[in-house]
């Protein structure tokens, strides 16, 4: 183990190297582009032995992932924003075939109007595709939310495709120290993929194919089953990597300071940093707030939250990602989790940080603010907040 | 007795499901011929995703891969990626797709694995049609031909736009090899097939494919009708290998273009002018070929480049 100065974009290349991963696939688009270069760079040099295909569309790109996976290889690619959103297809195609193919996206504004800074939109429109969603806080995480990922996916019980997310530039381009494995540390906690037998060369077999609705529903539920087991595979492998590590276990969903809270704030991402520091605040003020970090937004680890969450009195989530019609995406779903508890708190709404805007310390002291004044069904813009508009108007 | 050179083994079993005279069934089953079992097909969505039956039974006696209609190009680069990878180095990596899932839809992700000189073949199997949604137009549909969108009425001719020509736009990334086939001509289909099957890079086939339910004749005519196409100089049968074309079905003299069209209802309602037309288009091309052929090839730095091979780690 060596510690290195590395940003999330580079630790997602160091994780690939370590991984040794076979093949790599990648279409380039900001913020993602130093994540490939850096991939590019260990292949060039030698220092990972993989097929890097360089292709003409992220579509392609992920299409080159499932068949190569397809295949029995272990495989990788990166996106961000638009790039993930073209791959929409290939996304069902990835986890409907059971490839355990591992991605890193950083987290980035959909157009228009082109905007290229922190936003989950594009992750958070792709949680019905099948795949595992694993949203990072630190550079640390992302490179060892990589390696978890690659032993998650690869598990038999669970056999589908991973994203591993990372805030645009907070994480993407910013540098910080990562502590780097050995590649035979590495080697020990994540052995070689053990390819599936149904594509093999001279076997008349067929990997996809056609049926009816007899059949296709039993490949449905297999994926939704393989989908429950995520979590208790999850924590298992997270058992295993704090051991041979020392680090985490960081778990599905990380509380802070939840002890007596009555007021506790949910967050995803580089915001729990600043969210934490406001905490530890009110703290210091002796108001009984405290934290709560979701890691694993697919599959929604509901049981955690209802754990978390059921004995307090109000409940903010903070969305840093628009959606249409209801309040946010993580908001509703923390709704849908707390209602089956026996006593269910209110819970707010906030929409923050949306296409880069930075979420402030301040900010985040402003919803809980909020949050202990006035309960509201509807979603709060806490970007344009009236005090804000005045400050910039 | 002439010498049977159209190998005996099967790998297109006989519970396959294509429509009786289906000539892309035909055609897989002499490419499949020739590469023999280590074989990796994928193949789009198309006909013959219905053809090869469904779950959990298949009519080929090779590993087939389904992937999206437009990404062919692309999976055929992941699965020889993979096999290079994984140390399968001998396997026959290809794509098999339809005019529409390579002429329209798919010509982004076909460009790109030509691009990046995958060493594998692509086959265009080309009924003129989106065939296997019930006979929609595609690029390649040829001109004045009737489909289900582009009727023929008091004011409408059938499709109103030429054919679009794959074979150029795959020669403009110099490929190793491209050829055209047609399965009337099963000893050429077969020996280009042979040839490829020994070449690295990026290979290419443009098969004609009849179809008798889209063309509108009678299935037993499959043979016939496909012949015809070559033989009116239409469908001319050649391959480019490093740069150089070379006819391989040769005529002094072609039929009439009207032979090939008079026995298809989908050309039935052409008028003499539009008949006329047609073999025009069909006699210029055809000179054109053969200046083509005569010409000598450009020279592309791009052909002679080997393989490029990963170094060992250091």
């Amino acid at each position: 183990m060596t510690q290195q100065v590395l940003s999330g974009n580079h630790a997602q290349s160091e994780a690939v190297r370590l991984a040794r991963v076979q093949v790599i696939s990648a279409y380039p688009i900001t913020p993602q582009t130093s994540i490939v270069e850096g991939i590019a760079d260990f292949v060039a040099q030698g220092r990972l032995d993989a097929q890097f295909v360089k292709v003409e569309s992220e579509h392609s790109a992920l299409q080159v992932c499932v068949s190569a996976a397809a295949l029995g290889a272990r495989t990788y690619t990166a996106t961000s924003s638009q790039g993930l959103l073209l791959m929409h297809e290939l996304l069902h195609w990835a986890s409907g075939m059971r490839a355990p193919i591992v991605m890193g996206v950083v987290n980035r504004a959909v157009a228009p109007p082109w905007n290229a800074g922190a936003d989950h939109t594009d992750t958070v429109a792709q949680r019905d595709t099948g795949w595992i969603q694993l949203y990072a806080e630190t550079n640390q995480e992302v490179l060892d939310l990589v390696l978890e990922a690659y032993r998650l996916s690869e598990d038999p019980a669970v056999r589908l495709p991973t994203m591993v997310t990372e805030d645009a530039f907070y994480l993407s381009h910013t540098v910080e120290p990562v502590d780097v494995p050995t590649v035979e540390e590495v080697d020990a906690f994540l052995p070689p993929r053990v390819g599936h037998a149904i594509l093999v060369p001279e076997r008349a077999s067929r990997l996809g194919s056609f049926t009816g609705p007899e059949d296709y529903v039993r490949f449905r539920q297999d994926e939704a089953l393989a989908m429950d087991r995520v979590r208790p595979t999850f924590a298992s492998i997270e058992s295993d990597f704090a051991r041979r590590f020392g680090r985490g276990p960081g778990g599905a969903v990380e509380a802070y300071r939840l002890d007596d809270a009555t007021s506790v704030l949910v967050t995803l991402g580089t915001a729990t940093t600043t969210a934490r520091s406001i905490v530890d605040e009110l703290r210091r003020e002796g108001r009984p707030v405290g934290l709560l970090k979701i890691r694993l937004l697919r599959p929604f680890p509901d049981h955690e939250v209802r754990e978390a969450l059921s004995e307090v009195d109000r409940v903010g989530v903070l969305d840093r990602s628009w959606t249409f019609g209801m309040a946010g995406a993580v908001a509703t779903e923390v709704r849908a989790a707390l209602y089956p508890a026996t006593h269910h708190p209110p819970v707010t709404s906030f929409v923050a940080g949306v296409g880069g805007r930075d979420i402030t310390p301040a900010l985040v002291h402003r919803m809980f603010d909020r949050l202990d004044r006035k309960i509201t069904p509807d979603p709060i813009w806490m970007d344009l907040e009236p005090a804000e508009v005045k400050v910039d108007g | 007795m002439a010498k049977l050179t159209i190998p005996a083994q099967e790998w297109v079993r006989s519970g396959h499901s294509a429509c009786p005279g289906c000539a892309p069934a035909l055609a897989v089953r002499l490419l499949l011929k020739g590469l023999g079992p280590r074989t990796l097909v994928s193949m789009p969505a198309c006909c013959w995703t219905v053809i090869a039956t469904p779950y959990p039974t298949t009519a080929l006696g090779v590993a087939m891969l389904d992937n999206p209609i437009e990404s062919t190009g692309a999976s055929i680069s992941g699965l020889r990626a993979a096999a290079d990878a994984l140390g399968l180095t001998d396997v026959n990596v290809v794509g098999i797709a339809g005019d529409g899932g390579t002429a329209d839809i798919g010509l982004q992700a076909m460009s790109g694995m030509l691009e990046r000189r995958t060493d594998a073949i692509y086959v265009m199997y080309d009924n003129e049609a989106y065939m296997n949604t019930g006979i929609q137009r595609s690029g390649a549909t040829p001109w004045h031909a009737w489909t289900t969108t582009t009727p023929v009425g008091p004011a409408a001719r059938g499709k109103a736009e030429p054919k679009k020509e794959i074979m150029p736009i795959v020669l403009a990334h110099h490929p190793v090899y491209a050829a055209t086939v047609n399965p009337s001509f099963p000893e050429d289909f077969l020996a280009k097939v042979e040839k490829a099957r020994d070449l690295h890079g990026p290979r290419f086939f443009h098969a004609l494919t009849a179809c008798p339910p889209g063309w509108k004749y009678d299935s037993a005519e499959t043979i016939e009708i496909g012949s015809l196409a070559t033989e009116t100089g239409l469908f001319p049968l050649y391959e480019v290998v490093d740069e150089r074309l070379r006819i391989t079905r040769r005529y002094s003299r072609l039929k009439p273009v009207r032979e090939y069209l008079d026995r298809q209802g989908r050309f039935r309602h052409l008028t003499e002018e539009e008949i006329d037309r047609v073999q025009a288009t069909v006699t210029a091309n055809w000179e054109d070929l053969l200046r083509r052929e005569a010409a000598p090839p450009a020279p592309v730095a791009t052909v002679a480049l080997p393989r490029p091979t990963i170094a060992p780690p250091a």
